[in-house]
C-alpha cells in the first residue's frame, strides 16, 4: 500500500503542547487550534522528516513506536491522515516537486 | 459629545461621551474613587440618540465605539448606566490587543489567583462579589486580563452588575457603593455595585493564577466539585475569550501555560453560601 505521498509543515511553523495524552497544535500559517489525539501528533512528527506515505511513516513510526503486528498501522496511518488534510495539517505532494511540497508549486511560486 | 466622564479600570483607560447628563452623572456617582487614566484613553464609548431627533422624544441610546457591532439594539435613556456597561465590554471585547481576555470573574488572597469561568448566569459575577465582601480582594467579575508575556493575571474592577435574585445578597453595603435600580432591562432587574475600595486601590497590581473552578448554580443541584483536564479546558477557555484567535501564537502560548500550570475543578451548588465555602475549600488544591 504506497497511496499518496504527504508534506506537512516545518516544525518552527507549529506550535504543539501535551495536555494530559492530547496536543493542543498552533497552525501559524492558518491561525487555527488543533486538539489532535495520538496518532495524529506523532504522524506530524514523522513528516517533519520530509514526505513519506503511509508505509514509510509508519517505518518512521516503528522506529520509536510498538506498532501492533496483526493490525494494518498503514491503513490506520492513511485514515489519520485523510483527516489531517482536511483540516489542512497536512497535503499531497506535487509530482513536479518531490521535496519541497505541493504548496508553493499550487500556488504558482517560482521554483527557483 | 455635549457630556464626558473618563476613568481607568485596571490597566484600560475609557472615555464615555453622552448625548444626555443622565448617563455620566450616574457613571460619576457609581465610580466615585476610580482614578483617571493616565494619557490617552484606550477605548472610547459613545452614547448618541439612535435618530438625531430621538435626543429628547422617547429617548433611546444607541452604543458606537472605536468598535462597533452593526445591529446593537438601542436601549431605554433610563438604562444608560446598563448601555455604558455594555459599550466598555464591547470595547475591551473587540479592541483589547494587550491581555488574552478571558470571559471570567477572579478573586485574590495572599498574592493568588482564582479563576471563575463558565456561562452567562452559572453565578460567577456574585460568587466573586460575595467573596469580595469577605476577605477576598475583587479582581473582577467580566474579564479577566492574562498577560501572555508574564503569566500574571491583571484586575479588571468594573461595577459589578447584580442581577435579579442576587440583588438581595448585598442588602448590607453601603448604599453609596449601589447605582440605581433599572428594572426591565433585557437582562432583567439590574443594579450595579462598586468593588470595595481596598479592589479599586489595588487595580493595578496583578496576581499569580493558581486555580480555574467552573462555577455553576442549579438550585437543584447537589453539591459537587470535579477535576477537569487540561484539554477540556483548554478548549472552554478558548471559547471564553474574545480575542484568543486575535492574539495568535501569543494567544496560544498564553493559554496552553496556564492550563498545563493551573488545576481546574468544576463545582456545582444550590446555594450562594454553598458556593462561597465551595471556593473557599477548593482554591488552594
Amino acid at each position: 500500500m504506497a497511496g499518496p505521498r504527504y508534506v506537512a509543515d516545518p516544525p518552527g511553523a507549529i506550535a504543539s503542547v501535551d495536555l494530559e495524552g492530547l496536543t493542543a497544535l498552533f497552525h501559524a500559517r492558518s491561525g487555527t487550534t488543533h486538539i489532535l489525539a495520538p496518532p495524529a501528533p506523532q504522524i506530524l512528527q514523522a513528516l517533519a522528516a520530509g514526505p513519506a506515505d503511509a508505509d514509510e511513516i509508519a517505518a518512521r513510526l516503528a522506529a520509536g513506536f510498538d506498532l501492533a503486528a496483526e493490525e494494518d498501522p498503514a491503513a490506520a496511518i492513511s485514515a489519520r491522515l485523510a483527516e489531517l488534510e482536511a483540516a489542512g495539517l497536512v497535503w499531497r505532494e506535487s509530482p513536479s516537486s518531490p521535496t519541497s511540497g505541493a504548496k508553493a508549486t499550487a500556488c504558482g511560486q517560482p521554483s527557483g | 459629545m455635549k457630556h464626558r466622564f473618563e476613568l481607568r479600570v485596571g490597566p484600560v483607560g475609557f472615555r464615555i461621551g453622552s448625548a444626555w447628563r443622565g448617563p455620566v452623572e450616574a457613571l460619576r456617582r457609581l465610580y466615585a474613587g476610580y482614578p483617571q487614566p493616565e494619557g490617552v484613553c484606550d477605548f472610547t464609548v459613545r452614547l448618541e440618540p439612535e435618530r438625531p431627533w430621538r435626543r429628547a422624544l422617547r429617548p433611546s441610546v444607541a452604543l458606537r465605539g472605536d468598535y462597533m457591532l452593526p445591529g446593537a439594539a438601542p436601549l431605554a435613556l433610563a438604562h444608560g448606566l446598563l448601555a455604558a456597561e455594555m459599550g466598555m465590554n464591547l470595547q475591551m471585547a473587540l479592541g483589547q490587543r494587550r491581555f488574552l481576555l478571558l470571559h471570567a470573574a477572579a478573586v485574590e488572597r495572599e498574592g493568588k489567583a482564582v479563576l471563575l469561568t463558565g456561562h452567562s448566569g452559572a453565578g460567577k459575577s456574585t460568587l466573586a462579589a460575595l467573596l469580595g465582601e469577605r476577605g477576598w480582594r475583587f479582581m473582577g467579575d467580566e474579564f479577566a486580563l492574562l498577560d501572555p508575556e508574564s503569566g500574571l493575571l491583571h484586575p479588571f474592577p468594573r461595577a459589578v452588575s447584580l442581577k435579579n435574585e442576587s440583588l438581595a445578597l448585598f442588602g448590607g453595603v453601603d448604599p453609596a457603593r449601589l447605582g440605581p435600580v433599572m428594572d426591565g432591562t433585557p437582562k432583567g432587574t439590574i443594579r450595579h455595585l462598586r468593588p470595595p475600595a481596598g479592589a479599586v486601590a489595588r487595580m493595578l497590581e496583578p496576581a499569580q493564577p493558581v486555580r480555574i473552578l467552573f462555577p455553576r448554580f442549579d438550585p437543584d443541584a447537589a453539591r459537587d466539585a470535579r477535576e477537569v483536564g487540561a484539554a477540556e479546558v483548554f478548549v472552554r477557555l478558548t471559547q471564553a475569550s474574545t480575542n484568543y484567535v486575535a492574539l495568535g501564537r501569543r494567544g496560544f502560548v498564553a493559554l496552553t501555560r496556564l492550563v498545563s500550570s493551573v488545576p481546574a475543578r468544576a463545582i456545582d451548588y444550590a446555594t450562594s453560601e454553598e458556593g462561597v465555602r465551595l471556593v473557599e475549600e477548593h482554591w488552594r488544591g
